[in-house]
């Protein structure tokens, strides 16, 4: 979790904005049709993924032995400098909730916590196993009195704004959790801290870090990855 | 080619052409998909050109962060040949689907399909003509034995690539799939190497092709009636 980590995370940042810039050039030269095909070949696949998904189906517990050393789990941030939680750091909760709530890391500490050691899969391709520990996004719905016409989810950070709408079935997933606590210790900066989310159902971009807020909504808001061209749905 | 059989030709098979012309389509749409899947699949890899999860490299693989060259990714980043993989896909599914119902219905199976009680003993003799081992070749055939085999393992190396593809894709919604590869990480091991065969199988197909430019005429005109 060295400045070398932090700078190796930048860099794979730039170059994702480079390559950003080299999609909208590519983009440029697709003729019509092409770029018609492809979009609706991903409204398609979008379609497929959330038909494919099962709210019931658990991604499978791992042992110990599986987990991936700390230092060996990539760091990615989007600001550019390693995101520092505010003194005083909350959690606002609202949209389409009967009791919008503000809560601190105490009162999220003391809620029913789960405990999940689970497969992470990475849009790049790697995989990892960590540990984790928090409560179920579920449960916090609950909390607030989430209405039924709030069929999207949205995790907001304070990391430059990042954040990341989801269907509402995978936030409700029992593997979709509000973790502070990551292989037995308090998140790290590296990793999120205060608070994050971690799902056993979806690619590591939709796992918003340094959670600023939750948002109930009526309609997605796509994502800071989403909007530039990755897959929304991106269940695994 | 077309003088004698080991197994008499199925009658639906009599006054056919030698490449009937469903058979010559899916070919040619499946060349274009083929290379639309391998370029994206480059893309895609080069995101992350290492085998093993992380902390846990596979060391027997020997290309451990090298990653593909540029020119022949297709897609720009990593979403855009995400985009392409996952569209092809679909169109590379369907038209291996419309392949198999005719290969089966038509009976074209009888005269392409590797059968190891008819194709196991001439394949061998084939192969020691090629060696110089025997004097003398099987007698000719609509496909000879090696042929059947490299035509009839590369449809089961498409339907290894479709299988390992989704355990890549969905490996908790189809995590059966995805045990089945060995994991995650196996199945993308898989998915690579069955990509590395197919190149394989693709270079030899050219050489021997380019060498027989006849055959090459028939995939295109359909050869002679039968």
């Amino acid at each position: 979790m060295s400045k070398a980590k932090a700078g190796a995370a930048l860099v794979t940042r730039r170059k994702f904005i480079l390559s950003a810039g080299a999609a909208t050039l590519l983009g440029g030269c697709q003729s019509r049709p092409v770029s018609a095909f492809l979009n609706a070949m991903q409204d398609w696949n979008g379609g497929f993924q959330a038909w494919l998904y099962a709210p019931s189906r658990l991604a499978p517990e791992l042992p110990l032995s599986a987990q991936t050393p700390e230092a060996a789990i990539p760091v990615y941030y989007v600001s550019d400098f390693l995101p520092q939680a505010p003194p005083n750091w909350t959690l606002s909760i609202g949209g389409l909730v009967r009791r919008p709530m503000v809560l601190t890391l105490a009162q999220l500490q003391r809620m029913p916590a789960v405990e999940m050691r689970v497969q992470h899969h990475c849009v790049e391709g790697w995989s990892a196993v960590a540990s984790w520990r928090g409560v179920r996004v579920a449960d916090l719905a609950r909390l607030v009195d989430a209405q039924p016409g709030a069929r999207y989810v949205e995790f907001r950070s304070f990391d430059s704004n990042y954040w990341s709408s989801w269907d509402r079935a995978s936030a409700f997933h029992p593997q979709t959790i509000l973790v502070y606590e990551m292989n037995g210790h308090p998140l790290t900066a590296e990793h999120g801290a205060p608070a994050r989310i971690y799902s056993a159902v979806k690619l590591g971009y939709k796992m918003v870090k340094y959670l600023s807020a939750i948002d109930f909504l009526p309609a997605p808001s796509g994502g800071y990855w989403e909007d530039q061209g990755y897959d929304w749905f991106a269940g695994v | 080619m077309q003088s004698k059989m080991e197994v008499p030709p199925c009658p639906s098979l009599r006054k056919r052409r030698q490449q009937p012309w469903p058979i010559r389509l899916t070919h040619w749409f499946n060349v274009l998909f083929v290379i639309l899947l391998a370029g994206s699949g480059l893309q895609i890899l080069a995101a992350y050109p290492a085998l093993g999860p992380r902390g846990a490299l596979y060391r027997w693989y020997p290309f451990q962060g090298i990653a593909p060259p540029q020119a022949l990714q297709l897609g720009g980043w990593l979403a855009g040949g995400r985009h392409w993989h996952f569209a092809i896909a679909w169109l590379f599914v369907i038209n291996g689907a419309i392949y198999l119902a005719y290969f089966w219905g038509s009976g074209e199976w009888h005269r392409r399909l590797f059968l190891i009680r008819r194709d196991g003993r001439t394949t061998l003799w084939q192969l020691a003509f090629y060696l110089r081992l025997s004097k003398s070749p099987p007698p000719p055939d609509f496909y000879d034995g090696p042929q059947r085999l490299a035509y009839s393992g590369v449809i089961g190396l498409a339907a290894v690539m479709v299988l390992s593809g989704l355990a890549i894709y969905k490996p908790v919604q189809l995590h059966f799939l995805t045990i089945l590869f060995g994991g995650y990480d196996g199945a993308r091991a898989v998915h690579l190497a069955g990509l590395g065969l197919i190149a394989l199988f693709a270079v030899l197909h050219l050489v021997l092709v380019l060498s027989h430019p006849r055959e090459l005429v028939k995939m295109v005109t359909g050869g002679q009636r039968e």
